[in-house]
């Protein structure tokens, strides 16, 4: 094995016991802040859980987060999952469940502004738009369970001792439920970037067993999250289960099915092509927050009960946090890359040349605008994709969906090809092959 | 409620050999931890058990105070295995009190009611003991209490036991229907209004009789102590509302 791609991998590790610490915290939060579950229980089960899921059922949501930015060096990624990882660290020291997608996000556009590439507007839209849904979504499949649950138990009028016992498994059940869809989902944040350079290869036992290096890669991901489970999560744990609201074992369940439901809504392909296939609207595939979803669960069952056992100065620290993490990611990132690139003389993004071609030119022109304004461009080669949207802003007025459209098409191909993703797992490898041959359209001539 | 039958009463007796049995039972601690659902159970029926001490106690407690106010109490048989029997149950209801929080807190079971729950096994235990206890008194210091006070004293007997039978099924309701607690609650309030009410027309006919004024105390003093069971069990069952509103959180 290559001793860089096991120095860049660390990264990755780093990032994977980040996520281990805190955002597989949350799922078994509520069930060891409410001492229904034995930590050491929990970090078990969890730990099993997240490796199952990641190796099973991982990069089903990398899709979106690979639309955001393509981070095409190995450096470069180095620097992103680093950057991510040390911000959920410090989060994870201040005991704030945050949320490695947001961080890993946050590294993304820090790495897109130091390159000089484009952020999709619209993918980070959609991944926004989850930053918010989620927690909504937690509120209310926590505040409607809470409910259902509460009368259910009045109908079956359990002993109480019963019911303890049932919460109990009922807890460990939804936990491990939850930490299969985490790994299932946020699998690909830690370990996506490294997929076109994996050092493993596939291989088989008999007839039981067969692990692609892709599940070789996500395994050994998994593991560095079990890490972070064992070894630093209980802090955030009692943040989640204790500190926000003070919660009955029953609340707790319901919790943790909650954001449970929430990962598996954001992370099941199968879900997804079900509803879309029965013409139901469906969700995006995105790496969620499951601290978002659990926060937002444990609020919706404090508003069901009139929301003043809820401490809101904390919940206040909390939302802080999410604001705060892909900014600090981004910064750290942006900051990090330049000391890499400058001091370390490592590259950390393959350059790459722009160019409005006549077939691109055309496009432009379907639109509306008048070729003539892009006379001066005509040749011109730009060494960013921002470069080329502030050219084609100055002299027209063409939204920022529409140059950045554009941009993506004018890059000239190198011959190697070949961009390292991060965030990107196997579902990527379709997008890029249209992108390139979107490109080599757009660029007839281009050897 | 009706005149107790000493012959179902006595068959109570046959209690103790069944009590012994339930001596013998592994503590929780040995139990495998795979046992979940087994371990439950056990402890489901502990509770159980626990809560029939504490009726059947004030059943017998009311059979005994009856023997003792028809027949005297140092030579009476009826009297001596009524005491002997409540006397018994007390022993075992130490037992399963101390086995029950010993497996609550071992196994931490219901984190968030724990304390709650403990406080209201301690409290109900405090009930049988003060049943034993009265009765010894009646058995030691053998009060003398006039024919005319008769029908007050078994009245005010019957309201304190009625008062800790509502008390014991509130407990039940606590454990499986907690929506019921509060309409087995209100009814131990009112029994003790009641036990109040005749203790005080016990009392007024006492220090109104002829009787030489020790013994208006002694009779006094009885009184109070049969009293007193009915406003345990009324504070038991206001620390109950609120563990009940807890519970229904």
């Amino acid at each position: 094995m290559d001793l860089t791609i096991l120095i860049f991998l660390s990264s990755g590790l780093f990032l994977g016991w980040s996520l281990g610490a805190n955002d597989a915290a949350n799922i078994f939060g509520t069930a060891v802040g409410s001492r229904m579950v034995r930590f050491g229980t929990a970090a078990l089960i969890c730990s099993v859980f997240v490796v199952l899921g990641a190796t099973i059922s991982g990069a089903g949501a990398a899709h979106t987060l690979g639309e955001l930015g393509s981070v095409n060096a190995l450096a470069g990624s180095f620097m992103a999952a680093l950057a991510a990882a040390l911000t959920v660290f410090m989060m994870t020291k201040l005991g704030l469940p945050v949320s490695t997608s947001q961080a890993i996000v946050g590294a993304i556009i820090g790495w897109n502004l130091f390159s000089g590439h484009a952020t999709d507007l619209s993918a980070l839209t959609k991944i926004l738009g989850t930053w918010v849904g989620a927690p909504i979504l937690g509120a209310v499949f926590g505040a409607l369970l809470y409910v259902l649950t509460k009368w259910v138990l009045s109908l079956t009028k359990l002993h109480l001792l019963r019911l303890d016992s049932y919460t109990r498994w009922g807890l460990l059940l939804a936990g491990a439920f939850g930490a299969y869809a985490l790994g299932a989902n946020n699998i690909a944040n830690v370990m996506g970037v490294f997929v076109p350079s994996s050092p493993f290869t596939s291989f088989s036992v008999g007839d039981l067993l067969t692990m692609s290096s892709v599940q070789q890669l996500f395994l050994l991901g998994a593991i560095a999250i079990a890490v972070g489970v064992f070894t630093y999560s209980r802090k955030v744990m009692m943040t989640v289960g204790d500190g926000i609201m003070a919660l009955t074992p029953v609340a707790a369940w319901v919790v943790v099915v909650s954001q449970s439901l929430v990962l598996f809504l954001f992370a099941s392909a199968g879900l997804k092509a079900f509803l879309n296939g029965h013409g139901l609207p469906s969700l995006p595939l995105v790496p969620v927050s499951s601290s978002q979803a659990v926060v937002g669960a444990v609020i919706g069952i404090g508003l069901l009960q009139g929301g003043r056992a809820i401490r809101w100065a904390l919940l206040g620290r909390i939302s802080a946090g999410w604001v705060a993490t892909p900014v600090m990611a981004a910064g750290i990132c942006f900051i990090s890359l330049f000391f890499l690139q400058n001091v370390f003389d490592q590259k950390v993004y393959e350059t790459a040349e722009y160019q409005l071609s006549p077939p691109l030119i055309e496009r432009i022109a379907k639109d509306g605008v008048d070729p003539a304004r892009l006379q001066d461009l005509r040749g011109e080669r730009f060494d960013s994709e921002l470069a080329l949207m502030r050219a084609l802003a100055e002299r027209t007025e063409m939204s920022y969906r529409q140059r950045f459209e554009i941009a993506r098409l004018a890059k000239v191909e190198p011959a190697d090809g070949g961009d390292h993703l991060i965030g990107a797992g196997p579902a990527l490898t379709a997008g890029q092959d249209r992108l390139a041959a979107a490109r080599t359209a757009a660029h007839p001539a281009t050897p | 409620m009706p005149p107790l039958d000493a012959g179902v009463l006595d068959v109570r007796a046959d209690l103790s050999n069944t009590l012994t049995q339930f001596n013998k039972e592994p503590s929780m601690n040995a139990r495998s931890a795979l046992r979940v659902f087994t371990g439950t159970k056990t402890l489901e029926n502990q509770l159980d058990e626990f809560l029939d001490l504490l009726s059947e106690s004030s059943i017998l407690y009311r059979a005994g105070l009856t023997y003792y106010l028809d027949n005297g109490g140092s030579d009476n048989d009826a009297f001596q295995q009524k005491l002997k029997q409540v006397d018994q149950m007390e022993s075992r209801a130490d037992q399963l009190r101390r086995s029950i929080e010993l497996s609550l807190y071992e196994q931490s079971l219901i984190p968030d009611l724990r304390a709650d729950m403990l406080s209201l096994l301690e409290d109900l235990d405090f009930l049988i003991n003060v049943f034993e206890e009265n009765l010894y008194a009646y058995s030691v210091e053998n009060p003398a209490f006039p024919k005319s006070l008769h029908p007050l004293m078994k009245q005010l007997t019957e309201q304190v036991a009625l008062s800790v039978e509502s008390l014991v099924m509130a407990a039940r309701s606590f454990l499986r229907d907690v929506s019921a607690v509060r309409d087995h609650l209100h009814k131990v309030m009112l029994y003790e209004h009641e036990a109040d009410q005749l203790a005080l027309a016990l009392k007024t006919q006492i220090f109104g009789s002829e009787l030489k004024l020790e013994q208006k105390i002694h009779l006094r003093y009885f009184v109070d102590k049969v009293e007193g069971v009915s406003n345990e069990a009324e504070d038991v069952a206001d620390w109950l509302a609120i563990y009940t509103i807890k519970r229904a959180a």
